[in-house]
């Protein structure tokens, strides 16, 4: 009787909390519909994945150290691959985002919670068990709990090498509800808070007095609404196929290759943009308050935000400029995807004139926002090469795109996600993190970043195709790629700085107080950690920065907005 | 204790590795004396073409680098807190429209022309005309080889695309079809033109128009499974009689050589003939790799050994030795019939 054990544990946590304190927590955690601690719990569970999905990634380093290695075998290579993609995407990158905002919208527009905070909890279990389903498979993929036989097809799982006629055993199978488990639960988070910005912002919070985080949030939200469902559809439609002998995919009966294709990326492309609007909206949160300046340009900031997430939906075929379109096709994405770079480059711009005049503090999370800028510069200038059509024609499927999607990935997302918990951390625990340890943990990893990935640019010019579990000898890449091996090292060293860092102030941090970078939003007006309730009262604002007007009566904001 | 385990593994470990080294099969040596790659060497029209809008956007791009770069690191220089800082908040500046208007327009316009020069060379490449002398080859791509076929010659080969050399005043480009057998792959030669799949149900078209001579390697570079990363191909430009003399030969049914009559009936007799093709005999099949001028090619396995009769030998026996997961499966066969085999295969000229 599983529902009675349940049981109790939870009459022991409410009737006897000092004797299991353990279990009473737990429970606690598992049974609660508070935003905060989803947040958390996304926040946490994305870690979790990100160092298995990271030394996924160290072994594939391992393999491509040197030329011709035989360290682990082809088919191990392609799993690591297959499982590394599909974890980055969905149960790194997605979640950690959306833990964030799932965290702080509630907050900064002066809330109790979200709109339907069970969703949100059935949305993050549901998140969760499609997650372990994924790694599950490498003990239940192939058969007879067969060890080590995860899905091999990479995580755009192209067609028809997915149909059962290429991809027997069930590997293939576990990515598919994998996928459609956790993006049903990104929805679910979409919808909420969705629903949530345009209901329940607090009084005088009008939608041009919202922090630019909580624009981007609405904006990320009706992305994975729009694209999300493409690719819930095509999981379907792959299920059919495998199952239930639907011919959608499979050539064989004369279904499309190229219409999976299509499906995939018209999730796919906006997808990047669902990772990279939630990283724009920490660095419109955290550049201005260590520049000690207010976002310069806060109405086109928005407005380009939005244009990109429109643009986004028109540029997925750019992902298939070698599938052999017809010119006009190439030249229409080529151009859609060229658009892309207008609004962001007015999003960099703006963020230089915020830091511009102002007196910039150089703490953790502005150094981490620092290295997102450069980055992220490079990363949109080696894209505009890849919009190029005839020149995408030698880049795509080699190292160049490969580098140039982690400088998106890493180099800004990840970047973006180390300022945020930086930044935020004092906030949900209370605890400052160390700087000492977070200067280490940022130079380490920038090097190492930058040792792995620039190299692999060259790597693609000089005619390396990606996912290749080897190389011959001789073709001038093994120094590249030796380079680039050795940068892991860097990379994992600054992470272990990380993770000692957080063990550590969690165990004995300075205490943070409810403000201490002296920022302006609402979240910084509860105490740290917030209570359940978040307010004791709920807040009233007359400007996008409310904790500004209240330093500076003299000087308030509203009288400029 | 706990130290001798871990010596142990870091033994065991090491092992492994330098048994990686010993599975190169010659090709390092093959493939070193092939300059390498690189996109931006390129020998052959389309690539010629991509390699001068490739500068074009390198310019303007890296343009945009130093200028943008250096905003960065001049304001976060400039700009940062000083020690003796009064505390005061900076001047807010909550924006500027002419200055937005400025970095929204000139990024506009910089897109704008390079979204027209992009149009013309997709149709100067994808639009090209095809002139009279043109070569026809038909490229299909396999779990995880190429099979390359000549209509108009009546030659079938794999791995090993030799076209002729083409020189501008009576141009010979070769234009190519590309199909699959299974999955999706793609062609790619970085020297000869940029990437174009193949892909099952569906028919692309590419040419190139190499003016020099030469071995240029490629590989596919779609994922295509297992053994994605060993589907590598040559291509061999030669002067037009070279070209001619190569056609020539590989029209001609293979030499019958009495000497090697048991290992021919070793290969007609057992399961090679469902897969592999040797014209003049019982073999017809079309899974495999045409083996009519086996010894003809460079190369074993699309790439992973140099085509020698040791090798050969090691491939029937066992081709997962040499490429594991191959889809030939091991041949089993008795060491008289593997010698007569592979005596037999290497008079396949």
């Amino acid at each position: 009787m599983a529902g009675s054990i349940e049981h109790r544990i939870a009459l022991s946590a409410e009737s006897d909390h000092a004797s299991l304190p353990i279990l009473g927590r737990a429970h606690e955690w598992v049974v609660t519909v508070d935003h905060k601690r989803l947040g958390l719990m996304y926040i946490g569970g994305g870690l979790v994945f990100f160092l298995i999905a990271g030394l996924q990634a160290a072994t594939m380093r391992l393999q491509l150290a040197i030329p011709n290695a035989g360290i682990i075998a082809p088919q191990v290579f392609n799993r690591l691959l297959t499982v590394h993609g599909t974890a980055m995407v969905f149960l790194v990158g997605m979640p950690i985002l959306t833990g964030f905002l799932n965290y702080l919208v509630p907050l900064m527009i002066g809330a109790r919670d979200l709109a339907f905070p069970r969703l949100n909890a059935f949305g993050f279990w549901l998140w969760l068990f499609g997650s372990l389903l994924l790694y599950f498979s490498y003990i239940g993929g192939d058969g007879l709990y067969g060890a080590g036989s995860a899905p091999d097809v990479g995580w755009f799982a192209y067609a028809p090498l997915t149909e059962r006629a290429f991809s027997r055993g069930n590997s293939t199978d576990y990515w598919i509800l994998s996928i459609l488990l956790t993006s049903v639960g990104s929805t679910a988070t979409a919808i909420n808070l969705l629903t949530s910005i345009f209901c329940m912002r607090c009084e005088g919070m009008t939608l041009r007095k919202m922090p630019v985080l909580v624009w981007l949030a609405a904006v990320v939200s009706f992305l994975m609404c729009v694209v999300l469902p493409p690719l819930s559809a095509a999981q379907a439609m792959l299920l059919l196929d495998r199952f239930l002998g639907a011919h959608f995919f499979d050539t064989q009966a004369g279904g499309s290759a190229i219409l999976w294709q299509h499906f995939f990326w018209i999730f796919g492309h906006p997808e990047v943009y669902v990772l990279v609007l939630p990283a724009f909206a920490f660095a419109n949160e955290i550049i201005p308050v260590f520049s000690r300046k207010v976002i310069f340009g806060y109405s086109v900031m928005v407005a380009a935000s939005c244009a990109l997430a429109f643009i986004s939906l028109g540029v997925w075929a750019h992902h298939m400029f070698s599938v052999g379109m017809a010119p006009a096709g190439n030249a229409f994405f080529a151009a859609s995807t060229m658009l892309v770079s207008i609004p962001t480059g007015i999003k960099i711009f703006n963020w230089i004139g915020t830091m511009w005049g102002g007196k910039i503090r150089f703490r953790i999370p502005m150094m981490f926002s620092v290295g997102f800028l450069a980055q992220f510069l490079i990363a949109g200038l080696t894209g505009i090469m890849l919009a190029v059509a005839p020149f995408d024609w030698q880049l795509t499927d080699t190292y160049f795109v490969v580098a140039h999607f982690h400088y998106v990935l890493i180099g800004a997302i990840v970047f973006m996600i180390f300022a945020a918990i930086y930044y935020w951390f004092p906030k949900a625990t209370g605890k400052m993190l160390g700087e000492r340890l977070g200067k280490w943990h940022f130079w380490l990893f920038l090097i190492g970043f930058h040792m792995t990935f620039d190299t692999l640019h060259f790597a693609g010019l000089r005619g390396m195709p990606r996912r290749i579990y080897t190389y011959q000898p001789g073709r001038g890449l093994d120094t590249i790629n030796l380079i680039a091996s050795i940068g892991v090292i860097f990379q994992a060293a600054g992470i272990l700085m990380f993770l000692i860092n957080v063990i550590r102030s969690l165990r004995s941090g300075k205490p943070a107080g409810d403000d201490p970078w002296d920022a302006w939003t609402l979240e910084w007006s509860t105490s740290s950690p917030p209570p359940e309730y978040n307010f004791a009262e709920l807040p009233v604002v007359r400007s996008r920065r409310p904790l500004w007007d209240l330093k500076h009566p003299e000087d308030p904001d509203w009288k400029y907005e | 204790m706990m130290m001798k385990r871990w010596l142990l593994g870091i033994a065991a470990m090491l092992a492994a590795a330098s048994r990686a080294f010993a599975n190169d099969w010659g090709m390092g040596d093959a493939n070193s004396k092939i300059p390498p790659s690189s996109i931006f060497s390129p020998v052959s029209t389309p690539a010629s073409d991509i390699n001068t809008l490739a500068f074009f956007t390198l310019a303007i791009t890296g343009t945009i680098f130093l200028i943008v770069g250096s905003l960065i690191v001049y304001s976060v220089v400039r700009f940062r807190a000083r020690s003796d800082d009064d505390g005061r908040e900076p001047p807010q500046v909550y924006g500027s429209n002419p200055i937005e208007f400025a970095w929204t327009t000139v990024p506009a316009i910089i897109v704008f022309v390079l979204i027209l020069i992009t149009a013309r060379t997709i149709y100067t490449v994808q639009a090209a005309p095809r002139p009279p002398g043109a070569i026809n080859v038909r490229v299909i791509g396999h779990q995880w080889w190429w099979e390359f076929q000549y209509p108009d010659l009546g030659i079938v080969t794999a791995n090993e695309l030799h076209v002729p050399q083409s020189d501008p005043a009576n141009p010979t480009p070769t234009f190519i079809v590309l199909e699959s057998a299974d999955v999706a792959h793609s062609f790619w030669v970085p020297r000869l033109a940029g990437k174009t799949d193949a892909i099952p149900n569906h028919r692309n078209t590419m040419w190139i128009d190499p003016h020099e001579v030469g071995t240029f390697l490629g590989q596919c570079a779609e994922f295509c499974g297992t053994e994605h990363a060993m589907m590598l191909l040559r291509v061999i430009v030669e002067p037009r009689g070279d070209f001619q003399r190569w056609a020539e030969a590989e029209k001609q049914a293979p030499v019958q050589d009495a000497s090697v009559a048991r290992g021919r009936a070793v290969f007609e007799s057992t399961a090679c003939v469902n897969c592999h093709a040797i014209r003049g005999t019982a073999a017809n099949g079309t899974f495999g790799p045409d083996l009519t001028h086996l010894m003809s090619r460079e190369t074993l396995g699309a790439g992973v050994a140099i085509n020698t009769p040791e090798h050969l030998k090691i491939w029937v026996h066992d081709p997962a030795e040499m490429k594991p997961g191959a889809l030939m499966p091991a041949m089993n066969l008795e060491p008289k019939d593997l010698d007569g085999l592979v005596a037999y295969l290497a008079t396949l000229r």
